[in-house]
C-alpha cells in the first residue's frame, strides 16, 4: 500500500523524525488559510501516488497569497500521469543548503532490509545507482537494527561536518526502526535536507506498507486512499481478486498469478494487447468470477474476454458456474473465449454446452481465438 | 533417487485439521504419499483419516519420525509454524501458506542460517516426485514419472508446463515450486545444484518471472557449474513497472527485474529460452536428443540401484556447490558397459 507524502510525514513525525510543519488542503481557500498560519514563502505539493510530480508541474513555490490561490487552483484537479490531484500539501518553503538521500528497502538477495544513503539527494536513487553508483552507501540491517556506530558511519559518508553528522545519525536510526516496526516495503526520505542554520529536515516522505502485514496495523490500513487508485483495482481488492489495469483490448480472467502473466505475454506474442492482469486465485468461489466479469465488462476498452483456467485445486465446473451466473446477472455482448483444462473439465464443458457455449483446451489456440474475436468486435 | 522427496519420505502435516490442511492431506494420501502425522494445537490425541494428530511438532517427531513437514496454517501463524518445525530439526519444511509479511520471513531467513533445515516456500504449491510422493497442493494427475526436473516460482503456470511436458511424453523426476514471495527458503540456484547431482534427472526446466535477481543468479550458476541441459521460461514480459503482479515478489522496481533482462541473461549463458510455454517441451526434447536420452523411461538398472541406495537426509546445498560432470560421465559409461 502506497502512502501519500502527507501521510508518510505524519508517520515520520510520530517517530520523532524532523519534518517541517505542513497541512493538507483540498481547496484553494483551505490552502490560503493554512499558508496564512504557516507563513510565506510556501510550497504547494500535489498529493498523488505516483512519482514525477515536480516535472508535471505539481509542485510550486509561492511568495504571496495571490500566487498560491492561482497555483493551488491549477494543481487541484490536475492530471498527473493518470492520477487526479485531489489534495495539496502546504508547507513553508525551506532554504536548502545540501540535499541528501536516505531510504530503507528489502534486499531480496541478502534477505535483510538495507539502508541506502547518498550525498546525491533530490533525484531518483535509481538514477544515482545507474550514473554514479559510488555515491551510494548500503548498510544491511540485521536483527540489531541500525547500531549507532553504523549510523555514524553512514552520516560521515553524507557530510564531513560533525555537527551535521550528529543530526543525521538519529534520523537514520529512526528511519530504520520505522521501516521494521511499521512493516514497510519502502521508507524513503528524498531529499533529506540540510538548511543554512545547520538543521536537518525530511522534506519528502515515500512510504510503502507491506500489504501482507496490514492486518497487524489496523491504524495504517485506514490510510488507504481508494480515491487515488484505479476503481477497478479497488473493487478487485475488496473481492479478493488481484487485478492490474493495462492498456490493451483483451480482458483476461485467469487462475494463478504466474499463469495470468504468461497469458498476457501470450496475447502479446500472438499480436494482441492484454487489457489487464487478473488472478481469481486458487479458490473456486463463483462470486469471484462474477466480480471479475463485472470489472472487465465495465471497462469500455475491452473488446473480448479470455478465460484461461487450469483446474487443479480450482475446479473447472465451479468457474463455469461462476461465469454463467455472471452472464445471467450482468448480461454482456462482449465475446468470451474459454479455455478449460484439468479438474472437472468434463462437468464444466457440459454446463457450458447446455447454454450453447464451448470451451477450448489449448492455451495457444484460445489466445489466437480471442484475438480474432476482438478484431471482429473492433 | 528423485530430489528432496521420494518413496521413503514420511510427511507431517502442520494444520492437518484446518480447511486447506485437511483437504490437501487427503489428496496427498490418495496420491500414495506417506502422511505419518498431523499437528493441530488443541486437537492432540485425535486422529485424521487414521493419521494421529499431535499437540506439537516435537511430540509428532518423537512418536512418528517424519522427515518432511508441510505447513498449511494461516499467514499470521506461519512464522511460528516454521520455527516449530526447524526447532524439531525436521530436515525439509515446505510452507504452502500465502500472504506472510516480509518482515516475518526476514526473521525466518536469519534463523535458518547455519541450521540444517531446508525450507521450501512460502507461497508455493510444494513439490512432487511423480509416482512416488506429493507434498503440496498441485493436482497429481497432470504429472508422470520421468527424467525432467522442473523448478518454478509459480503455481498454475507450473501445472500448465507440467501438463504440456506430460502430453509430450516427457516425464518428470521432481517438480519444485519454490514460491512467489520476495524471500523464499530455497532458490533456483539451490534446486539446480540438487538436480545436477541427481542421477534420475537428465534435463531441467526453469520457470521464472519478473522481480528480483534469482534468475540472473541461476544463469550465472548454469554457466559455471551445471552440465545438464536447462530450458528457461520467464513470465511477465508485458508487466508494467512498479505494479505487483499477484505474487508479492513479482514486481519490476526501478527498471530492474524485467523479463527481458532475465531472458537476455539466460541467452548469454547458453540456456534456450522459450518465448511461450508451449515451446518448452520441444526445447527439452531437443536437448535430450542431443544427449541421447529419451526423457520418459527410467533406466531399469538405475532404478534398482536407486532402491538400494540408502536415502540421505536432504542437505542444504551451497549455491557454489561444484558439479562433477567428469565423474558423472564415467558413471554413465560404466552403466552402459554393464548393460
Amino acid at each position: 500500500m502506497n502512502l501519500h507524502e502527507y501521510q508518510g510525514k505524519e508517520l515520520f513525525r510520530s517517530v520523532g523524525l524532523p519534518v517541517p510543519p505542513g497541512e493538507v488542503a483540498s481547496s484553494a481557500e483551505e490552502a490560503l488559510e493554512i499558508a496564512g498560519r504557516l507563513g510565506y514563502p510556501a510550497v504547494a505539493k500535489a498529493q498523488v501516488l505516483i512519482g514525477g510530480r515536480g516535472k508535471a508541474g505539481g509542485v510550486k513555490v509561492v511568495k504571496r497569497p495571490e500566487d498560491l490561490a492561482r497555483e493551488a487552483g491549477k494543481i487541484l484537479g490536475m492530471d498527473i500521469r493518470g492520477h487526479t490531484v485531489r489534495r495539496i500539501l502546504i508547507t513553508p518553503a525551506a532554504e536548502i543548503e545540501r540535499e541528501y538521500y536516505a531510504g530503507v528497502v528489502l534486499d531480496r538477495k541478502a534477505e535483510t532490509p538495507v539502508l541506502m544513503v547518498s550525498p546525491a539527494g533530490g533525484i531518483d536513487i535509481e538514477e544515482v545507482a545507474r550514473a554514479t553508483p559510488e555515491k551510494i552507501l548500503r548498510v544491511h540491517l540485521d536483527g540489531r537494527g541500525l547500531p549507532a556506530y553504523r549510523a555514524r558511519a553512514a552520516a560521515r559518508f553524507l557530510d564531513s561536518r560533525f555537527e551535521i553528522q550528529r543530526a543525521l545519525a538519529p534520523v537514520l536510526i529512526r528511519l530504520a526502526r520505522l521501516y521494521r516496526e511499521l512493516d514497510c516495503s519502502l521508507a524513503e526520505i528524498n531529499p533529506l535536507a540540510v538548511t543554512p542554520d545547520k538543521k536537518v529536515w525530511a522534506l519528502d516522505a515515500k512510504v510503502v506498507i507491506d500489504d501482507n502485514a496490514l492486518d497487524r496495523h489496523p491504524d495504517l490500513a485506514g490510510l488507504r486512499d481508494p480515491g487515488a487508485e484505479d476503481p477497478g483495482e479497488v473493487e478487485a481488492r475488496e473481492k479478493g481478486l488481484s487485478y492490474v489495469r493495462l492498456d490493451g483490448t483483451i480482458g483476461c480472467v485467469v487462475n494463478g498469478a504466474g499463469l495470468a502473466m504468461a497469458t498476457m505475454d501470450l496475447i502479446q506474442h500472438h499480436g494482441g494487447k492484454p487489457a489487464n492482469f487478473l488472478d481469481i486465485g486458487g479458490s473456486s468461489n463463483p462470486d469471484k468470477v462474477t466480480a471479475a466479469m463485472s470489472i472487465l465488462t465495465r471497462d469500455a476498452r475491452v473488446r473480448a474476454v479470455l478465460f484461461n483456467i487450469f483446474g487443479g485445486i480450482t475446479r473447472c465446473d465451479d468457474v463455469a458456474r461462476g461465469l454463467l451466473a455472471a452472464l445471467d446477472r450482468i448480461g454482456t455482448k462482449i465475446p468470451i473465449v474459454i479455455r478449460l483444462t484439468g479438474t472437472n473439465e468434463r462437468e464444466a464443458r457440459d454446463l457450458l454446452g447446455a447454454r450453447g457455449m464451448t470451451a477450448l483446451s489449448d492455451m495457444d489456440e484460445a489466445v489466437r481465438a480471442v484475438i480474432a474475436r476482438a478484431a471482429e468486435a473492433a | 533417487m528423485s530430489v528432496l522427496v521420494g518413496r521413503d519420505s514420511r510427511i507431517l502435516v502442520q494444520g492437518i485439521t484446518g480447511r486447506d490442511g485437511s483437504f490437501h492431506a487427503r489428496q496427498m494420501m490418495e496420491y500414495g504419499t506417506r502422511v505419518v502425522a498431523g499437528v493441530t494445537p488443541g486437537k492432540g490425541g485425535s486422529s485424521f483419516d487414521g493419521v494421529p494428530v499431535f499437540e506439537s511438532v516435537e511430540e509428532a517427531v518423537a512418536r512418528t519420525k517424519p522427515n518432511v513437514s508441510v505447513i498449511y496454517v494461516p499467514a499470521v501463524l506461519a512464522q511460528d509454524a516454521i520455527y516449530e518445525a526447524v526447532d524439531a530439526e525436521i530436515p525439509l519444511v515446505v510452507c504452502i501458506t500465502e500472504g506472510i509479511p516480509a518482515r516475518d520471513m526476514v526473521d525466518v531467513a536469519a534463523y535458518l542460517r547455519g541450521r540444517s533445515t531446508r525450507l521450501i516456500g512460502p507461497n508455493c504449491p510444494g513439490l512432487i516426485s511423480p509416482g512416488a510422493c506429493k507434498v503440496g497442493i498441485m493436482p497429481g494427475f497432470i504429472h508422470t514419472p520421468g527424467r525432467v526436473g522442473l523448478v518454478s516460482r509459480s503455481g498454475t503456470l507450473t501445472y500448465e508446463v507440467v501438463w504440456q511436458l506430460t502430453r509430450a511424453k516427457l516425464g518428470q523426476s521432481t517438480c519444485i515450486g519454490i514460491g512467489g514471495d520476495p524471500i523464499v527458503g530455497t532458490r533456483f540456484t539451490d534446486t539446480l545444484a540438487l538436480f545436477e547431482a541427481d542421477d534420475r534427472t537428465d534435463a531441467i526446466v526453469l520457470i521464472g518471472e519478473i522481480g528480483g535477481s534469482d534468475e540472473e543468479d541461476a544463469a550465472e550458476l548454469i554457466e559455471s557449474h551445471i552440465a545438464k541441459p536447462v530450458v528457461a521460461f520467464i513470465a511477465g514480459q508485458t508487466a508494467p513497472p512498479g505494479k505487483r503482479m499477484g505474487h508479492a515478489g513479482a514486481i519490476v522496481s526501478g527498471g530492474a527485474g524485467t523479463a527481458q533482462e532475465k531472458m537476455a541473461r539466460f541467452a548469454r549463458a547458453g540456456v534456450p529460452v522459450a518465448r511461450v510455454p508451449s515451446e518448452i517441451p520441444a526445447l527439452i526434447a531437443e536437448a535430450l536428443r542431443a544427449r541421447g536420452k529419451s526423457g520418459l523411461r527410467v533406466v531399469t538398472g538405475a532404478r534398482k540401484r536407486a532402491a538400494r541406495v540408502k536415502r540421505k537426509p536432504p542437505m542444504k546445498v551451497d549455491s557454489r556447490v561444484r558439479a562433477r560432470p567428469r565423474v558423472k560421465a564415467k558413471a554413465r559409461a560404466k552403466r552402459k558397459a554393464r548393460r
